[in-house]
């Protein structure tokens, strides 16, 4: 899905406000995604997060502003800004009747690959679901429905991926899987907007960090720009000690394979 | 545009197919309840209802019988659009390159499968309770035909209380008052025998006309006027309903 524009795989967000009766959630918002970057929109409950996701995934409109994906205008182009992003909601939407293989087929058919079979074998090997692919999506443990959830934005290649509160609610192993996904993908030249409470996560994955504060953008650059902001650091001595995080995954091990998997 | 829609409809509905084939007990459920109000009304009730014909009551009792079947049927697709939209299942397919009309027109086919299956189920009961009918092939087909139409229409109706809902209760509990309404029509005694204001509320209300319009097909009489007062609400309460179910799931863009 390369191509040769500046603006493919680009996100371009401009004054978006946007109401919800009396209550002003977005109060002209500004931020735009490099090609292949991961940016994270860091914020807590609340903050207008999620209703930007709905904007630029064409489910909402803006009262003002304008958003592009990918080159395209979600308001006058809705239909080919849908075929450049996924978009990965906050709750992992799946079908939990049907198997997480037949999930991932419905979604191969809708975005018309030519030969679904062969790229689900793929995305269940890749996301380690091949055993579990036969069994309903509602048997899955957390981890593996985000898992699934995330294969399932995959299919079809889209340039954007646009990730809200990916590892809410996720164990701790799960979270790094899910982690790792997301490395990969921006690896692999992915544009990744992902939002998160989180002050860890967009630490460990972004390129760029955006504080949205308020319904305002607050401050937004990467993580060395965002620590330069407070007044250097003075250098104390302190024994090192393990993080309670770190103890549990070396008790528990951190193999993927049988990571968050239930059976 | 319209063979892509065709095909995303041909997909989605694929899929709730599947749920109803992994959760038989939904078009079960859906069968027993008229099957047991049938069996009460002929073994119970029936010898004391006089409805003023030589057949049997049950040849009587099952154009309504079959209403009541598709009213307490839709309400399962309201059910499943509610848990499409609480799981985020929506959400993905309105984000999705897909024509939107498919997303509600799959589990509108959906809805018309197994309600007809359910209706094969009471019909099949009706025949082990002595119900017969010497009506012509064509009679059949305008039969399936009716209710065909008054499954689409009731249907959009579903599809409106599931895109309204707040809770999963509420997305079913429309149908009950449409479960009642063949009650107080000649579903079940003629309504020459109720008092004036009840009697003409039967007179008027759609279900009269539909269940008449059947009976006479089975009875291989003419079907008279009736039959396009039927046609006339079930394609009227089908446009209002579709229109605006449509307009409902465009309108939560904003």
């Amino acid at each position: 899905m390369k191509s040769p524009t500046l603006t493919a795989g680009s996100i371009e967000v401009v004054g978006i406000e946007k109401s919800f009766k009396d209550l002003q959630v977005l109060r002209g918002v500004d931020f735009r995604v490099e090609p292949g970057s991961i940016f994270a929109l860091l914020g807590s409950n609340g903050a207008g997060k999620t209703t930007l996701v709905r904007i630029l995934s064409t489910l909402l409109r803006p009262d003002e502003g304008t958003a592009q994906v990918n080159g395209f205008d979600t308001q006058s182009a809705p239909a080919k800004v849908r075929e450049s992003l996924s978009l990965t909601g906050q709750f992992a939407a799946v079908d939990e009747v049907l198997t997480g293989r037949e999930n991932l087929v419905l979604i191969a058919k809708l975005r018309r690959v030519p030969n679904p079979g062969a790229l689900v074998d793929e995305l269940l090997e890749r996301f380690s679901l091949t055993e579990a692919g036969a069994r309903r999506a509602g048997t899955y443990s957390g981890g593996m429905r985000r898992r699934l959830d995330i294969a399932m934005s995959l299919i079809g290649n889209p340039s954007v991926i646009i990730l809200d509160e990916p590892t809410t609610g996720l164990d701790p192993q799960a979270r790094s899987e899910v982690w790792d996904t997301v490395r990969e993908l921006a690896a692999a030249g992915t544009t990744i907007l992902l939002t998160t409470q989180y002050l860890d996560e967009a630490e460990q994955l972004a390129d760029r960090i955006a504080i949205l504060h308020q319904g305002v953008i607050i401050q937004n650059g990467t993580l060395a720009e965002l620590k330069a902001l407070l007044p250097p650091s003075t250098v104390e001595y302190v024994e090192k000690e393990p993080s309670l995080e770190e103890v549990f995954l070396a008790l528990v091990g951190t193999d993927s394979s049988t990571g968050g998997n239930k059976s | 545009m319209s063979t892509m829609s065709f095909s995303d409809t041909r997909v989605l509905t694929g899929r709730s197919l599947r749920h109803i084939l992994r959760s038989p007990d939904t078009i079960i459920t859906t069968a027993i309840t008229p099957i047991a109000m049938m069996l009460l009304f002929v073994y119970v009730f029936g010898g004391a209802i006089n409805t003023g014909t030589d057949g049997s009551y049950v040849d009587y009792l099952l154009p309504g019988i079959l209403l009541i079947t598709i009213a307490s049927g839709i309400a399962y697709t309201s059910y499943r659009l509610f848990l499409d939209m609480q799981g985020g299942v929506l959400e993905r397919f309105r984000s999705m390159p897909i024509s939107r009309s498919s997303v509600l027109w799959g589990h509108v086919l959906t809805s018309l499968v197994s309600n007809m299956i359910s209706v094969a189920l009471v019909i099949g009961v009706a025949l082990l309770m002595g119900f017969r009918t010497g009506a012509s092939f064509g009679a059949w087909l305008a039969v399936i035909a009716l209710l065909v139409l008054v499954t689409l229409a009731l249907t959009w109706v579903a599809v409106i209380a599931g895109l309204t809902a707040k809770t999963v209760d509420g997305a079913s509990a429309f149908s009950y008052p449409l479960i009642f309404l063949p009650f107080i029509s000649s579903a079940f005694v003629p309504t020459s025998s109720m008092p004036g204001p009840v009697a003409w509320f039967a007179d008027h209300q759609p279900v009269t006309a539909i269940v008449n319009s059947i009976r006479s097909l089975f009875d291989q009489q003419p079907v008279g006027q009736e039959l396009g007062y039927a046609i006339v609400w079930l394609v009227g309460i089908l446009l209002v309903a579709y229109l605006a179910a449509t307009a409902l799931y465009r309108r939560k863009a904003n």
